[in-house]
């Protein structure tokens, strides 16, 4: 909608392959400072792939990718990229040995030498944002999964990412706890934080998206804005997956 | 004299107890030093073992290969009567010391891997994506995790360490069993050999014990 924002995720021409398997072949995104843009396309499209290669959680093999005006490869620059990236997963990965006050806690403390006081005290209020003060001391196996997954968004918050990634972040949840993430979502969106979300819940990604992206086979095959991508879609491939997900 | 005052002379026990129990002394301090060293060593070894540049991951799984592979009997004695033909000379208690760590680095050097291979690869990713340096990884995220599945089986290991102190006395070390010998020797009697039976079992059973319960806790907390 807004294309005049200046691009803080640039990638281009991005080649990744497992082995004899070629996951992503020749992907180019953009992504605006601010802006929301949700992934959506078939199981084993490329979608975990793409959004890993953004923090080098996946090493591409050809290609470039900027953030923020860093060029993303192995070595120095890394650690200021991932500083600046937050992520949130599908499996939570929660330190289940640390309280949740703890999880959020650790990061600003060892990565940007913040004292435990103060991390603690900006914890709380990064909990307190995601409805979950009163659980600061609880351990991640005593919290619901839909709670374990807002202290993920909390800790990722933590380090004050420019930017944030959602790889699924609802799909391991019970359907009544999806509502509570993605709410929380919805009221990071409004801060004006670049976000890139992977999801199969298409109404979320309606509501939230700037631009919607569909993957396949390992290729954006079209983007655009959600209404053109959900009420107009052009690619067949595009018509059948919505058909698929929208009809159950 | 009966069987009961041969094997179980009150007065020899009483006249040999400083003897053993400077030698348990001795067994103690080596035991102690060594598990401490094996266990720091181990970790060293599993951490070159697992992210190490290849040829140094190459010589520290040889390294580890051939000291679980040699028996710690055959070690000690060439630590102590072959190294002098090099130069080498080392004290009984140094080339007991430093056979007995070597050997326990080696076997903590797998169980400390399968620990660190055990932990879930989203922590790693987790602590990566939130910028951790490795270093912070391991000692914030994995090892803490980690030596929750090790404490059984590395215990289990300081057992091991503390019985083969014993192999010790054949380097002419002063431990327990050494004294206990050699207060035979001077008594005539066997109640020496017997009192430093009791004192291993006294010592050791308590831990084999402990480590039957860590691991059924263990089983128990898996869920
Ligand atoms: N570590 C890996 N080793 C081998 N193949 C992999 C690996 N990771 C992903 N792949 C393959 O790459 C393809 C893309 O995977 P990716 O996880 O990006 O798909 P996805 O779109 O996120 O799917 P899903 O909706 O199921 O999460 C899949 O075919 C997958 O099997
Ligand atoms: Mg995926």
């Amino acid at each position: 909608m807004e294309t005049a924002m200046r691009p803080i995720i640039r990638m281009t021409d991005i080649v990744k392959n497992f082995g004899s398997f070629r996951a992503l072949t020749d992907v180019g995104l953009d992504v605006g400072e601010g802006e929301i843009v949700v992934v959506i396309g078939p199981s084993g499209s490329g979608k975990s792939t793409l959004i890993r290669c953004i923090n080098q959680l996946e090493v591409h093999d050809t290609g470039t990718i900027e953030v923020d005006g860093h060029t993303v490869t192995r070595g120095a620059g890394l650690a200021a990229v991932r500083a600046e990236v937050g992520m949130v997963f599908q499996s939570f990965n929660l330190f289940p040995h640390m309280t949740a006050l703890r999880n959020v806690a650790l990061a600003p403390v060892r990565v940007r030498g913040l004292s435990w006081d103060e991390a603690n005290q900006r914890a709380r209020k990064l909990l307190t944002r995601v409805g979950l003060e009163s659980h600061a001391e609880k351990y991640p196996a005593q919290l619901s999964g839909g709670q374990q997954q807002r202290v993920g968004i909390a800790r990722a918050l933590a380090m004050e990412p420019k930017i944030l990634l959602f790889d699924e972040p609802t799909s391991a949840l019970d359907p009544e706890m999806v509502g509570e993430v993605l709410d929380v979502m919805l009221q990071l969106a409004r801060t004006g934080v670049t976000m890139v979300i992977v999801t199969h819940e298409m109404s979320f990604a309606r509501k939230v998206a700037d631009r919607v992206v569909f993957m396949d086979a390992g290729r954006i095959v079209e983007q655009g804005p959600p209404e053109q991508i959900f009420d107009a879609p052009r690619d067949p491939r595009l018509r059948s997956f919505l058909n698929a997900v929208l009809s159950h | 004299m009966s069987v009961f005052e041969t094997f179980l002379n009150w007065d020899v026990f009483v006249r040999v107890l400083p003897l053993l129990l400077s030698g348990l002394w001795v067994t103690f301090t080596l035991g102690l030093l060594a598990i401490v060293l094996g266990f720091a060593g181990g970790l060293l070894l599993a951490l070159l073992r697992l992210y190490a540049p290849t040829p140094f991951r190459q010589i520290t799984v040889a390294f580890i290969d051939v000291f679980r592979a040699i028996p710690i009997l055959v070690l000690l004695v060439v630590t102590y009567y072959a190294l002098p033909f090099l130069g080498i000379r080392l004290s009984p208690f140094a080339a007991a010391a430093s056979s007995l760590s070597l050997v326990s680095a080696a076997y903590s050097a797998e169980i400390f891997r399968a620990g660190i291979q055990a932990v879930a690869r989203g922590q790693f990713e987790a602590a990566k994506a939130l910028s951790l340096s490795p270093f912070r990884t391991m000692t914030d995220v994995v090892l803490p995790q980690a030596i929750r599945v090790v404490i059984p089986p590395i215990t289990s290991n300081a057992i091991n360490v503390m019985k083969d102190t014993a192999l010790a006395s054949v380097v002419a070390m002063p431990d327990l069993l050494k004294q206990a010998t050699q207060a035979q020797a001077l008594t005539a009697n066997p109640t020496p050999l017997i009192g430093a039976a009791v004192i291993y079992l006294a010592i050791l059973l308590p831990l084999v014990r402990l480590v039957a319960l860590l691991e059924k806790r263990m089983a128990a907390g898996h869920r």
